[in-house]
C-alpha cells in the first residue's frame, strides 16, 4: 500500500466541516451512478429528488414538519450518545410520549382549557422519559446493555399501542377500527403558517436543540458527560458518577422523543392509531451522526434527512422508481459522511514501506 | 383437545420452534463471532435482507438451492465488507455504521428484488435422517428438517470448536480482548477483523436465504421483519456462548410457536393477542436482566473491546 | 421518458378509433386524457390486496384507453404523510383520486376539503365528503362461499384461521366463513389465530403450521402474503385463499378463493368522472354487483358440493341468501339476529362477537 493513514495530532477542524460536505458530494455522485443505471436522466432525476419537494412555501413547510420529530429526538439522543449511552429505542419512547399525550387529550376530551396542550406535553417528555428509565435502571442496577434493553421495548411499545387503540381508548363512533377519536381542538397544537401543517412543534425543537447545546457545553453536567463518553476513566478518576451519565444520558433522549410523539398525534395525526410508529426514532440515531452530536449539525441532518424522505415520494411519482430509492439515498450519504470522519482524525500520507 | 397434556403436539411444537429459531440461530452465530474479535456489527437485519434476496434471485436464475445459500452467503459477506472498510480502516463510529447498513440493506433489497415479487420457487424438501427420525415424538422433531437446519447444529459445533479449541480461535478472541497487546505479539488485528466480520455477513446473508428460500420460499420486502435485531439480542442473551445462543434461539422460537399454539388451541382464555405478540421480547429483557446481574458472567464472556475502534498505528 | 406503457397506451387508442365512429374518435382525440391517482398502502407484489386494486385499475385503463392516464402511488403508510401525497396527487391535477387503506380516512376528508375541484374515492373508510365518496366490498359472501367449500371438503371438522387484526371486517369474515360451512356441516369448527400483522410471511407460515398441528385440515386467512396458501400446500391440506387467486402458490391444495374484482367499479366511477356526472357514493358491492367472487373450484370438490356453492352464489347475488340472515347465535348462545330477520347493515359493519362454531374468545383488548 502507497498511501496509509496517520494519526493527526489534533482533530482537523476544517475536516470537522468540510467531511459532510464531501459526504453529500460522494452521495451526489452516487446518485448520479445510481440514476443511469435506472436510465434516468440525472439532472431531471436531482431536480425532482432534492429541488421539487422544496419548491413551494407548503413544501417548506412539509420539509420542516418532517424534520421536527427528527430533531427533537436526535437532540435527546446526543446527549447521550456524547456519553457513550447508547439509546437505540428512541422509537419506543417517541411511542410512550404519544400514548401518554393522548391519555391526556382524551381525559379532558371535553375541556377547552388552555392547559390542555402544555398537559398534554409533559405527559409526553414523561411517557417517554418513563420507557427510556427501564434501560437506565436496568444498566445502572444491573448492569444489562441499553442498546438491547432499549431495542426490545421498542417492540413491547407497539404492541401498547396497538392494545390501547383496539381496546381500552378505541373511539367508540369508530366502527370498531383501532383508532381514537380524533382530539379536540383544545388538545390540537397552534399552526404556524395558516394553510400548512406546521405546528408550534418546530418552535419547541429548536428551543430544545439551543438547550441541549448549552447543556452539553456549558453546563457542569454536559462537561462531566463529555468527559465520560471520551474517557471513562479519566471520569472515574475524577469522581464523575457512571450511573448518572447512564441516567442523564437516557432520561434526556426519552423525554425529548416522548415530546416528539406528543407533536405528531397532537399534530398531523389529531388522533392515536396503531400506524403511529413512522420510524422516527430510528432515523434520528442517523440524524444524530450525520450532525456530529452537535445542535447545529442536527438542525441541518434533520433537514436533510427530512428531503430525502420527500424526494422519494417524488422519485416515486414523478420518476416512476420504487419508494425504497428514498431509503438507499439515506443509507448512501451516511455510509459516505461515516467513511469521510476518518479525515478528521487522520490524514493520508504517502508511506516508504508497507506497513 | 386438553392442550397442555396432549403428547402429539409435542413433536409440531418443538419442530416448527427449531425452524423458526434456526435463522436466528444462523445470524446470531456469525454476529457472535464478529463481536468475539471486537467488532459489534448492527447491520444484521440489512444483511439479512440483502442475503435473503440475493439468494432467491440467484436460485430462481440456477435452479438451485446450493447456488442460492453460496450467493447469499458472498452477498452478505460483501456487505459487511462494507461496513468493514467503515469501522476497521475509516475507523468510523461502529453503532452508527451498523445502524447505516441496517437500514441501508434493507432498503437496497427492497429495492433490487421489485422484479422478483412475483417469483414462486418450489419449497426445499425436509431431509429426514434415517433411523434418528424415527424415534418417537423428538426424532421427526429433531432428525426431519430441511438441511439448512442441520447446517445451523453443525455450525455451532464448529463455531464452539474454533473459539474454544482451536489456536486460530484463541488469536481471535485476544483481538477481541485486547487488541492492543494481540498486535503487540505480532497479529495482525485488523486483518483478522475484517475476516470475523465478514463471517457474520455470510452467515446473516445465510441466514436471509433461509427465510426466502426455505421457510416461506418467496421474496417480498419486509421478510426480514425485524429477525436480525432479535438475532443482535440473542448473542448477549447467551452471553457470547455459541451453544447458549443455539438453545436461546429456540426459546425465542419456542416461546413465539408456544402462543400460536395456546390461541390454535381454541380456549376461551381472554388474552390480548398484543401481549402474547410481545411475549418473545419481554422474556428477551427478563433473561438479559438475569445475565447481565452477575457481572462475571458477563465479564468473563463479552469481549473488552467490543465496538471499540481499534488502529495498530495510532 | 417516452415508456413503453405510454406506446401502447397510443396504439390501444388508435386501434379502438378504428372501430368507433368517426364523431366519437374526433372527441376522444380531441380531449385531455383525465388523470386518475391511486395510492396503494403496500407494494403492488404479486397477489393480495394491493394487488387485486392494482387489477382493476389496469383493467379500468384498458377499457377506458385514451381517455385516461393512472398514477400509482404505493407503499404509503397510514401516516400523516398520506396526506402530503393525496395534496400532491390533487395539487397535480388528478381529477380523481383513490385511497385504498382504512388509515387514509381522516387525511382523504382534509385534503378533500382543501380540493374541492377534485374528487376522492376512498376504499373501507365511513366518512364521505362533497367531494369524497366511500367504496368497499362486501367480502363475506365471498367467504360464506368458501366455508361451504370447506364445510364439505373437512375431515376433521376443525377449519383454520390466520388473522390480522380484530377489526370487523377480519371479525365479518371469520364468522360468515364458518356459518356457511356449518351450513352444510354443522359439526364444523374454527380455529382462530391472532397473527398481529398484516404481512409477515414468516409469523402467518408459523401459524398456519400450527393449526394444521391442532387438526385443522382446511385453512384460510386473513393476512397479506401467499404464505398461508404455500403452508397448505406443502402440508398437504386445502386452502381457501384470501384477496387473490393464489392457485399459483398452491396449485393442487387451493379449494378457491374468495376475490376482490375492482375493475368494474374504478371503470364505472372513473368514467363517471370523465363524462361529468360523479357524485360522491357509498357503495358497498357483493357479488351481485360483480365487486366480489370465488375463484374456479379445486378439481377435488365433488360435483354436489360445486353445485351447492354455485347454488348459494346465485341466491345471494339475487339477494334470496344472505350469510347473516337469523337466526344468527353468537358463541355464548345469544341470539344476535332474530330468525326471520337479516342484519343490518349497521351492526354487520360494528360486529364484535363471535358466532357459534369459532372456538376460543374474540380478543377485546
Amino acid at each position: 500500500m502507497p498511501l496509509r493513514f496517520e494519526a493527526r495530532a489534533e482533530a482537523s477542524a476544517r475536516m470537522r466541516y468540510g467531511s459532510p460536505l464531501v459526504a453529500v458530494l460522494l452521495t451526489v455522485a452516487g446518485g448520479l451512478v445510481l440514476f443511469i443505471l435506472l436510465g434516468r436522466n440525472p439532472l431531471h432525476g436531482f431536480r425532482v429528488f432534492f429541488y421539487d419537494p422544496v419548491k413551494d412555501l407548503y413544501g417548506v413547510s412539509e420539509l420542516l414538519l418532517k424534520a421536527t420529530p427528527l430533531m427533537l429526538i436526535a437532540t435527546g439522543l446526543a446527549v447521550g450518545f456524547r456519553a457513550n449511552v447508547w439509546n437505540i429505542g428512541a422509537e419506543g419512547q417517541f411511542l410512550m410520549g404519544a400514548v401518554a399525550a393522548t391519555g391526556v387529550a382524551l381525559m379532558f376530551h371535553d375541556s377547552t382549557s388552555m392547559l390542555v396542550l402544555p398537559a398534554m406535553l409533559v405527559a409526553g417528555a414523561i411517557g417517554g422519559a418513563a420507557w427510556a428509565a427501564i434501560p437506565a435502571f436496568l444498566k445502572t442496577r444491573c448492569n444489562t446493555s441499553e442498546i438491547l434493553v432499549s431495542l426490545m421495548l421498542v417492540y413491547v411499545a407497539q404492541f401498547v399501542v396497538s392494545w390501547v387503540v383496539f381496546g381500552p381508548w378505541k373511539d367508540p363512533q369508530g366502527f370498531n377500527f383501532p383508532q381514537t377519536v380524533m382530539f379536540a381542538d383544545s388538545a390540537l397544537l397552534p399552526v404556524l403558517i395558516p394553510g400548512t401543517r406546521l405546528t408550534v412543534a418546530f418552535l419547541i425543537a429548536i428551543a430544545a436543540l439551543v438547550a441541549g447545546h448549552f447543556f452539553m457545553t456549558r453546563s457542569y453536567a454536559g462537561f462531566q458527560m463529555q468527559v465520560t463518553g471520551q474517557a471513562e476513566a479519566a471520569a472515574n478518576y475524577a469522581g464523575f458518577s457512571g450511573p448518572r451519565t447512564v441516567w442523564i444520558g437516557l432520561v434526556a433522549g426519552g423525554a425529548l422523543a416522548g415530546v416528539a410523539g406528543m407533536s405528531e398525534v397532537a399534530g398531523p395525526m389529531g388522533q392515536l392509531t396503531d400506524h403511529a410508529s413512522s420510524g422516527y426514532g430510528f432515523a434520528a440515531i442517523i440524524v444524530a451522526f450525520v450532525g456530529r452530536l452537535s445542535a447545529l449539525g442536527i438542525f441541518f441532518a434533520s433537514l436533510l434527512m427530512a428531503l430525502l424522505y420527500m424526494g422519494g415520494e417524488q422519485a416515486q411519482q414523478h420518476l416512476n422508481l420504487p419508494p425504497a430509492i428514498g431509503q438507499v439515498f439515506q443509507g448512501m450519504l451516511l455510509f459516505f459522511l461515516l467513511g469521510a470522519d476518518v479525515f478528521v482524525n487522520y490524514r493520508l500520507r504517502r508511506s516508504r514501506a508497507a506497513p | 383437545m386438553t392442550f397442555a397434556m396432549d403428547a402429539s403436539l409435542v413433536t409440531p411444537i418443538v419442530s416448527a420452534s427449531i425452524v423458526a429459531g434456526t435463522p436466528l440461530v444462523i445470524a446470531a452465530l456469525g454476529e457472535l463471532v464478529t463481536e468475539k474479535s471486537g467488532v459489534l456489527n448492527l447491520g444484521v437485519e440489512g444483511m439479512m435482507a440483502i442475503g435473503a434476496v440475493t439468494g432467491f434471485v440467484a436460485a430462481q436464475h440456477s435452479g438451485s438451492t446450493i447456488i442460492g445459500v453460496l450467493a447469499a452467503m458472498v452477498a452478505g459477506a460483501a456487505s459487511a465488507l462494507a461496513f468493514a472498510i467503515l469501522v476497521l480502516d475509516l475507523t468510523a463510529n461502529q453503532v452508527a455504521s451498523g445502524l447505516a447498513l441496517a437500514i441501508f440493506g434493507v432498503g437496497l433489497a427492497a429495492f433490487a428484488g421489485k422484479p422478483y415479487e412475483s417469483v414462486v420457487l418450489p419449497p426445499v424438501r425436509a431431509l429426514p435422517i434415517p433411523l434418528l427420525a424415527d424415534i418417537p415424538l423428538l426424532g421427526p422433531a429433531l432428525f426431519d428438517q430441511q438441511w439448512l437446519v442441520y447446517f445451523s447444529w453443525a455450525l455451532c459445533a464448529g463455531v464452539a470448536w474454533f473459539l474454544y479449541r482451536s489456536r486460530a480461535g484463541l488469536v481471535l478472541r485476544a483481538v477481541g480482548e485486547s487488541p492492543a497487546s494481540a498486535h503487540a505479539v505480532g497479529y495482525r488485528v485488523i486483518r483478522i477483523r475484517y475476516f470475523a466480520t465478514m463471517f457474520g455477513g455470510a452467515m446473516a446473508g445465510i441466514a436471509g436465504a433461509f427465510l426466502s428460500l426455505f421457510y416461506t420460499p418467496m421474496w417480498s420486502e419486509g421478510l426480514v421483519a425485524g429477525r436480525g435485531w432479535i438475532a443482535l439480542a440473542l448473542v448477549v442473551f447467551g452471553t457470547w456462548r455459541p451453544l447458549r445462543v443455539l438453545v436461546g434461539a429456540y426459546l425465542f422460537g419456542g416461546v413465539l410457536i408456544a402462543q400460536l399454539f395456546v390461541q390454535g388451541s381454541g380456549l376461551p382464555l381472554e388474552i390480548p393477542p398484543q401481549l402474547l405478540s410481545s411475549l418473545p421480547y419481554i422474556a428477551t429483557v427478563a433473561v438479559l436482566v438475569i445475565i447481565s446481574r452477575n457481572p462475571n458472567t458477563i465479564r468473563l464472556n463479552s469481549p473488552v473491546s467490543l465496538g471499540q475502534p481499534y488502529r495498530p498505528d495510532a | 421518458m417516452t415508456s413503453r406503457r405510454a406506446v401502447i397506451r397510443t396504439m390501444g387508442a388508435a386501434l379502438g378509433a378504428a372501430t368507433l365512429p368517426f364523431a366519437t374518435v374526433r372527441r376522444a382525440l380531441a380531449a385531455e386524457p383525465v388523470k386518475v391517482g391511486f395510492v396503494y398502502i403496500s407494494p403492488i407484489s404479486d397477489a393480495g390486496w394491493t394487488y387485486q386494486h392494482d387489477l382493476g385499475r389496469k383493467e379500468m385503463e384498458k377499457a377506458l384507453a385514451g381517455k385516461v392516464q393512472t398514477k400509482i402511488v404505493e407503499n404509503v403508510p397510514e401516516g400523516p404523510d398520506a396526506e402530503r401525497v393525496f395534496r400532491e396527487l390533487a395539487k397535480d391535477g388528478h381529477k380523481l383520486v383513490f385511497g385504498t387503506s382504512f388509515g387514509y380516512m381522516n387525511y382523504m376528508v382534509k385534503v378533500a376539503q382543501q380540493f374541492p375541484n377534485n374528487d376522492f374515492e376512498h376504499c373501507t373508510g365511513y366518512k364521505t365528503g362533497k367531494n369524497l365518496g366511500i367504496y368497499n366490498g362486501r367480502f363475506y359472501e365471498g367467504r360464506y362461499l368458501c366455508g361451504i367449500a370447506a364445510g364439505r371438503m373437512t375431515k376433521s371438522n376443525v377449519i383454520g384461521f390466520v388473522a390480522a387484526f380484530p377489526i370487523p371486517e377480519v371479525v365479518m369474515a371469520i364468522n360468515s366463513f364458518i356459518r356457511g360451512a356449518r351450513s352444510v356441516n354443522p359439526k364444523a369448527e374454527m380455529r382462530v389465530i391472532w397473527a398481529n400483522t398484516w404481512y409477515d410471511p414468516g409469523k402467518e407460515r408459523a401459524a398456519a403450521g400450527t393449526l394444521v398441528a391442532q387438526g385443522a385440515d382446511v385453512l384460510t386467512h386473513h393476512t397479506d402474503s401467499t404464505a398461508v396458501a404455500q403452508a397448505a400446500e406443502e402440508k398437504k391440506v386445502w386452502v381457501c385463499a384470501y384477496h387473490s387467486n393464489m392457485a399459483k402458490y398452491a396449485p393442487t391444495r387451493q379449494l378457491t378463493a374468495s376475490e376482490e374484482i375492482w375493475g368494474g367499479y374504478y371503470t364505472k366511477t372513473v368514467g363517471r368522472a370523465i363524462d361529468g356526472s360523479w357524485k360522491p357514493d357509498h357503495v358497498w358491492g357483493g357479488i351481485r354487483d360483480g365487486m366480489i367472487d370465488i375463484a374456479p373450484l379445486n378439481d377435488a370438490v365433488p360435483a354436489d358440493a360445486k353445485a351447492q356453492i354455485m347454488k348459494a352464489r346465485e341466491e345471494i347475488a339475487s339477494g334470496k341468501l344472505h350469510p347473516f340472515a337469523g337466526p344468527v347465535v353468537d358463541q355464548d348462545g345469544k341470539a344476535r339476529v332474530a330468525a326471520g330477520q337479516t342484519i343490518t347493515d349497521d351492526a354487520l359493519s360494528k360486529m364484535d362477537y363471535y358466532v357459534e362454531g369459532v372456538a376460543g374468545k374474540l380478543p377485546k383488548a
